[in-house]
C-alpha cells in the first residue's frame, strides 16, 4: 500500500502543541483534529463501548468520533477546538475519568 | 438575569443564515446570528474569510463567491455571535445557548433555523475505522487548513464526491480511485428530468466538466460498484467491492465516503415541528408553508435545513425568508423583490429532480447487512435493530431505549435516518409511519457545572425536590 | 389477527414494565398471552424512569405496601437470573445497598422520625434502614459535598437497567410464544361471551381474562369494566451524563451510575399534567442539587434530559383489583414498576393465572378511595 501522506498546500504561522507527549506543529486557525491529521495521526481514541480505535469522521462537529482529552478535560471534540500554543492533548481512552 | 429580546434570531451562519440576517437587518429588524463555528460561511464557505489566494484558486470560483456574502453580512447591522451553541429552545421560544462556557438565554420574536445539512449515514463494514472519513471532512480539511491527503479513495455517490475529487486534483493530491456505487440505470432514469433541468443548465455543465476533469487526470473510476467494505484492524487498510463483473481490492489507509446530504433535523425536531418523509430525497423535511413557517409558532427554516438545494438557493431562500418574516412582523416589503427571489429559487431548483433521481441513495446503503454497525457511538448493528423490531418494538424511540442506538454523544445525528429506514423496511411501512427520534435538550453535550451555574429565570416556579425512587 | 384471532388465555393491555412483567410471568406458567400496546410515541413511564429497585421509605403509612415492596426486592435476584436465562438479556440488577442523602438538620430529623415509624413494618424481617453520620458516609461513599450531613442506608436497595429489563421481558415473552402487538392502542374493552375483547386499529383481540396495565390509560379504560382507577400524573425530569469511569459505589435516591457508565441525575416532582417536556429552570435546579451532593460530577457532560409522567394513585400506593361487575377483568397500577417487577412477575402473575387475587392484596383495591378520605400522600 502507498500510505496516504497528509500534507499542507501552503504554510502560515506555525504554533506547537503536545499530543501524547509528542510535540506537534500546527498552523494558526487549525482545529486540533486538522493539526493532528496533518501530522499523520489518525487514531484519536478508543470507543467506550468495545475499545475499538476511532479517528475523525465528519470534521463538522456532528459525529463525536474525534473525542480527545484537551488540557485535562475529557471528551472534547477535536474538530471543534482551535489549536493554541502549548495545548496538551491526549487520546481519549474509553470513558471519561473524573477526579474525586 | 434578564434575557435579551430581538426581532429575529438566526441560528446558523451559512449562506442561508447570513443572507437572511443581512436582509432582515437592512429592513430595520433587530437581528442576532448564532453559530457554533468561529467564522461565518457555514459548511460550504468554511474558511472563506481566511483562505489564501492559492486556496481560493484550488477551491474554485463558486467557493470564492462566498466572500461577498460574508462581507455584506459583516458590514450589516446584524449582531454576530460566533462560537455560540444553541442547546435548547423552550415552548415559549426562549433560547438557551452556550458561549465561552457560560449558558445564557435570549427571547426572540422569531427564529430562523438555518442549520444546513449533514452527510447521509453510509453504513458499510469497517466504516468506523480510523482513516475513514466523510468526503465533506476532506473538503473541510482543505477549506479551513489547506490540508490534503494523497492517495485517497473516494467511495459512494453524489455531486460532492466529484467536486472533492476535482478540488483534490487542483491541490495536487490526485485521489487513488473513485468507487461509485450508483446502481445501473440511474443516469437513464435521470434523463427523464432533463428538459426541466435545462432551465438551470449551468449546474449540468459544471457537473459534466467535473467528471471529465477527474477522468482526464487519470483517476481510475469504478462504476456501479456493489458490496463495498473496508478492511483493517486498527485502521483502514483496504476497500473491497465488485464492479464490472469483478471483485476488487484497493489498498489504502485513507477512504472518504459520501452518499449525499440531508437536512440537519436536530433543532426542528427539538421544537416539535411537524416533519414529512420525502421519498425522492429519502430523508425527512420539516413541513413548511410558502412563507418558510414550520408548524411551531414563529419558527422558520431556510436553506438546506429545509430541503437540500445547495448554496445559491440557500442564500436566496434566506433573503426571501427575511422579507417574509419582516412582513409577518408588520413591516412593508416590496412585492417585486419577493417575486424575483421566488423566481430565482424556482429556477435553481429545476435541476433537483434530475439530481435526486440519479443520486438517490444506493439500495445496499439503505439495507445494510446484519453485522454492520449503524449507531457508531453505541455500536449497535443492523441485525440487533432488526431483532428488536421482530420483538414488536414499534419505532426509533423504543429501539433507542432497548438498544441505546441514538443515546450516545452524537444524539442520533449520524444514525437517525439509517435506523428509521431499517425499522421501516422490517415492518413493511414507510419511514413517515415509522417516525424519528425525539430530540431532547441539550442538543449537544454541556457540562453539569455549566447547567448548574445557569439561572435563566429565577422567578420560575421551582418544582419540589425529592425521591427519584421509581 | 383481528376477528379470526383464536384468542388468548389472558389479554394484557399495555406493554410497559408492569404489563410486560405480568405477561412474562403468565407466559412462564404456560399461559397463552397477548400484549396490546401503543406505538413508538406514547406516555411511557417505563422508558423514562430512574431504574431504582428501592425499598427504603416505601409504604410509610401503608405497611402492606412496605412488605410487598420488600418482598419484591427479595425476589429480584432470582427474578433477574431466571429472566436472563429465559431471554438472553440481563436486566443488570445489582444490590449494593442504597443511600438517601440528607442535606439539612430538618431532613435528618424527618428521616429519623420515619425510621421510628417504620421500624416494625416487616415484623421479624426488620425494616433494615440505618442512619449514617457524615463520617460513616465517607467510609462507604467517598466524594460527597460538604452539604451532605448524613444519609439513610438500606442494604435492600439496589438498581437495574429499566431499559434492559423491558427488553428482557419482551424477549422472554416471545421465547414463551407470547404475542406482543404494537401500534395497537386499545380503543374499547368489552365483555365477549365468557371472555373479553379489546378493539384496536389493528383489529380485535380476544381472551379469557383481561388485565389492564396501561398506566394512565387505565383511568379511561377501567370504567367500561366497572373498574374505578383514580390516577394522578406527576412529571419527573432526569439528566444523564456521558459515559464515565466507575465513580458512584451505590445508587442513591437522586444519582445512579449505570453499568454503561452514564450517571442518571434526578429528579423533579411536577404537577404539569401529561406534559413530558424538558424545562430549563427545573433542569438547572436538578444540576445544582447534584453538584452540591457530589461535586466531582461538575465536569461531566450532560448528553440528554427527558421528562416522564409518573403514575400515582391518590395515596401513592399500588392499585390491584378485580372487577366486581366483570369477573376476570383486572387492573394493575403502580408507581414503581422496576422495584415491583419481581413481585409482579413471580407473585402477582400466578394469582392472575389462577383468576383470583389473594386476599393479602385486598387492601390495594381502589375501594380504599371510595369514601374520599384518602388524600395525596408521600410515596
Ligand atoms: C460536509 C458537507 C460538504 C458540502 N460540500 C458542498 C459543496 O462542496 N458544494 C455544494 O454546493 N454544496 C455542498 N454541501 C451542501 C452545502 O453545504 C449547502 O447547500 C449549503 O451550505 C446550505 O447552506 P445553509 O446556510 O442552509 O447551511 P450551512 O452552510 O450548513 O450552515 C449551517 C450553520 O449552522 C450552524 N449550527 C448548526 N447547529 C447549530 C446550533 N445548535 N447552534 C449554533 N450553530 C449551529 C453550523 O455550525 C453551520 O455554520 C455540503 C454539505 C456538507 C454537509
Ligand atoms: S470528526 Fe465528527 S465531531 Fe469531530
Amino acid at each position: 500500500m502507498v500510505p496516504s501522506r497528509a500534507r499542507r498546500i501552503e504554510e502560515v504561522r506555525t504554533i506547537s502543541f503536545e499530543f501524547e507527549g509528542l510535540a506537534v506543529q500546527a498552523q494558526e486557525g487549525d482545529s486540533v483534529a486538522a493539526a493532528l491529521t496533518a501530522a499523520g495521526i489518525v487514531d484519536l481514541r478508543d470507543s467506550p463501548v468495545s475499545g475499538a480505535p476511532r479517528g475523525i469522521y465528519c470534521m463538522m462537529g456532528a459525529c463525536f468520533d474525534c473525542l480527545v482529552e484537551i488540557d485535562g478535560q475529557p471528551n472534547r471534540q477535536a474538530c471543534m477546538c482551535e489549536v493554541r500554543e502549548g495545548l496538551v492533548v491526549r487520546r481519549q481512552q474509553g470513558r471519561a475519568e473524573l477526579e474525586l | 438575569m434578564s434575557a435579551r429580546s430581538v426581532d429575529l434570531l438566526v441560528i446558523g451562519a451559512g449562506p442561508a443564515g447570513i443572507a437572511a440576517a443581512t436582509e432582515a437587518a437592512g429592513l430595520g429588524l433587530s437581528v442576532s446570528v448564532m453559530d457554533e463555528q468561529s467564522r461565518p460561511g457555514g459548511q460550504i464557505y468554511r474558511g472563506i474569510e481566511t483562505a489564501s489566494p492559492k486556496r481560493l484558486a484550488v477551491l474554485g470560483k463558486d467557493y470564492a463567491a462566498g466572500r461577498s456574502l460574508t462581507e455584506s453580512f459583516r458590514s450589516s447591522a446584524a449582531e454576530y455571535l460566533p462560537d455560540t451553541l444553541v442547546w435548547n429552545i423552550g415552548s415559549d421560544r426562549s433560547v438557551d445557548f452556550s458561549r465561552g462556557g457560560r449558558a445564557q438565554q435570549m427571547n426572540p420574536s422569531a427564529i430562523l433555523v438555518a442549520t444546513g445539512a449533514l452527510e447521509r449515514p453510509m453504513p458499510i463494514p469497517g466504516w468506523t475505522l480510523p482513516g475513514v472519513t466523510t468526503a465533506g471532512a476532506l473538503q473541510i480539511l482543505l477549506k479551513s487548513s489547506g490540508i490534503v491527503r494523497d492517495n485517497c479513495v473516494l467511495a459512494g455517490a453524489g455531486p460532492l464526491l466529484w467536486l472533492v475529487a476535482t478540488q483534490m486534483i487542483a491541490a495536487g493530491a490526485r485521489p487513488a480511485a473513485i468507487v461509485e456505487n450508483l446502481p445501473r440505470g440511474r443516469i437513464v432514469a435521470g434523463l427523464r428530468h432533463l428538459p426541466g433541468a435545462l432551465r438551470a443548465r449551468e449546474y449540468l455543465f459544471k457537473g459534466l466538466a467535473m467528471i471529465a476533469r477527474v477522468k482526464a487526470a487519470g483517476v481510475p473510476v469504478y462504476a456501479n460498484a456493489t458490496g463495498l467494505a473496508i478492511e483493517g484492524s486498527t485502521q483502514a487498510e483496504a476497500i473491497t467491492f465488485s464492479s464490472g463483473g469483478r471483485q476488487h481490492r484497493i489498498e489504502t489507509d485513507a477512504i472518504a465516503l459520501h452518499q449525499g446530504v440531508v437536512p440537519n433535523q436536530q433543532i426542528t425536531r427539538l421544537v416539535g415541528a411537524e416533519h414529512r418523509w420525502d421519498a425522492a430525497q429519502a430523508c425527512f423535511h420539516p413541513v413548511l408553508d410558502a412563507r418558510f413557517r414550520t408548524s411551531a409558532d414563529s419558527i422558520y427554516v431556510a436553506g438546506d435545513g429545509a430541503a437540500i438545494n445547495g448554496a445559491r438557493p440557500a442564500a436566496l431562500q434566506g433573503r426571501l425568508a427575511a422579507l417574509l418574516i419582516a412582513e409577518d412582523q408588520g413591516r412593508r416589503v416590496g412585492t417585486e423583490r419577493i417575486r424575483r427571489l421566488q423566481a430565482g429559487i424556482a429556477r435553481d431548483k429545476s435541476v433537483r429532480p434530475m439530481l435526486e433521481t440519479i443520486y438517490a441513495p444506493a439500495p445496499e446503503i439503505l439495507a445494510p447487512a446484519d453485522s454492520t454497525l449503524i449507531c457508531r457511538c453505541e455500536e449497535v448493528t443492523a441485525g440487533e435493530i432488526r431483532s428488536v423490531v421482530d420483538l414488536g418494538a414499534p419505532g426509533p424511540n423504543q429501539i433507542k431505549s432497548m438498544l441505546r442506538a441514538g443515546m450516545g454523544p452524537c444524539q442520533g445525528r449520524v444514525c437517525g435516518l439509517a435506523v428509521a429506514q431499517i425499522i421501516a423496511d422490517r415492518k413493511g411501512e414507510t419511514p413517515e409511519e415509522t417516525g424519528y427520534y425525539r430530540i431532547r435538550p441539550p442538543i449537544k453535550p454541556i457540562t453539569l457545572a455549566e447547567l448548574a451555574a445557569y439561572a435563566p429565570d429565577e422567578d420560575a416556579p421551582r418544582a419540589a425536590s425529592g425521591d427519584a425512587a421509581a | 389477527m383481528s376477528d379470526t384471532d383464536d384468542g388468548a388465555d389472558t389479554l394484557v393491555v399495555g406493554g410497559g414494565l408492569v404489563g410486560a412483567a405480568l405477561a412474562w410471568g403468565l407466559a412462564r406458567l404456560g399461559e397463552r398471552v397477548t400484549v396490546i400496546d401503543e406505538g413508538d410515541v406514547a406516555l411511557r413511564a417505563s422508558r423514562g424512569n430512574f431504574g431504582l429497585v428501592w425499598v427504603q421509605s416505601k409504604g410509610d403509612g401503608m405497611s402492606e405496601y412496605a412488605r410487598w415492596t420488600r418482598q419484591s426486592a427479595d425476589l429480584w435476584t432470582d427474578f433477574a437470573d431466571e429472566l436472563e436465562a429465559a431471554s438472553g438479556v440481563s436486566p443488570e440488577y445489582q444490590k449494593p445497598g442504597g443511600l438517601h442523602f440528607l442535606l439539612s438538620e430538618a431532613a435528618l430529623e424527618a428521616k429519623r422520625a420515619q425510621i421510628n415509624r417504620m421500624h416494625n413494618v416487616n415484623g421479624a424481617l426488620g425494616y433494615g434502614v440505618e442512619l449514617l453520620d457524615r463520617k460513616a458516609l465517607d467510609g462507604i461513599f467517598p466524594g460527597l459535598g460538604p452539604d451532605v450531613i448524613a444519609g439513610s442506608y438500606s442494604p435492600h436497595d439496589g438498581h437495574a437497567s429499566p431499559l434492559k429489563l423491558l427488553r428482557a421481558l419482551h424477549a422472554g415473552l416471545a421465547a414463551r410464544g407470547g404475542r406482543y402487538v404494537s401500534d395497537a392502542k386499545a380503543q374499547a374493552v368489552e365483555r365477549d361471551g365468557s371472555g373479553f375483547v379489546v378493539r384496536t386499529a389493528k383489529g380485535s383481540f380476544r381472551g379469557g381474562k383481561v388485565v389492564l396495565a396501561a398506566g394512565h390509560g387505565n383511568k379511561w379504560l377501567g370504567p367500561s369494566l366497572g373498574l374505578n382507577v383514580p390516577l394522578i400524573p406527576e412529571k419527573g425530569q432526569i439528566l444523564v451524563t456521558e459515559r464515565i469511569r466507575p465513580l458512584l459505589p451505590m445508587p442513591t435516591h437522586v444519582l445512579r451510575q449505570t453499568t454503561e457508565g452514564t450517571v442518571m441525575i434526578g429528579d423533579s416532582h411536577e404537577d404539569t399534567g401529561y406534559s413530558t417536556d424538558s424545562e430549563t429552570p427545573v433542569l438547572t435546579r436538578i444540576a445544582r442539587d447534584a453538584v452540591r451532593s457530589f461535586p466531582a460530577l461538575a465536569g461531566a457532560r450532560i448528553v440528554r434530559s427527558w421528562g416522564a409522567v409518573r403514575i400515582l394513585s391518590p395515596d401513592g400506593c399500588p392499585i390491584y383489583q378485580e372487577s366486581e361487575s366483570h369477573p376476570g377483568a383486572f387492573s394493575v397500577n403502580c408507581h414503581s414498576g422496576v422495584t415491583l417487577a419481581g413481585a409482579h412477575a413471580l407473585s402477582l402473575a400466578p394469582m392472575l393465572a389462577r383468576g383470583k387475587l389473594d386476599s393479602e392484596l385486598d387492601v390495594f383495591s381502589s375501594r380504599r378511595f371510595a369514601d374520599g378520605s384518602v388524600t395525596r400522600a408521600a410515596h
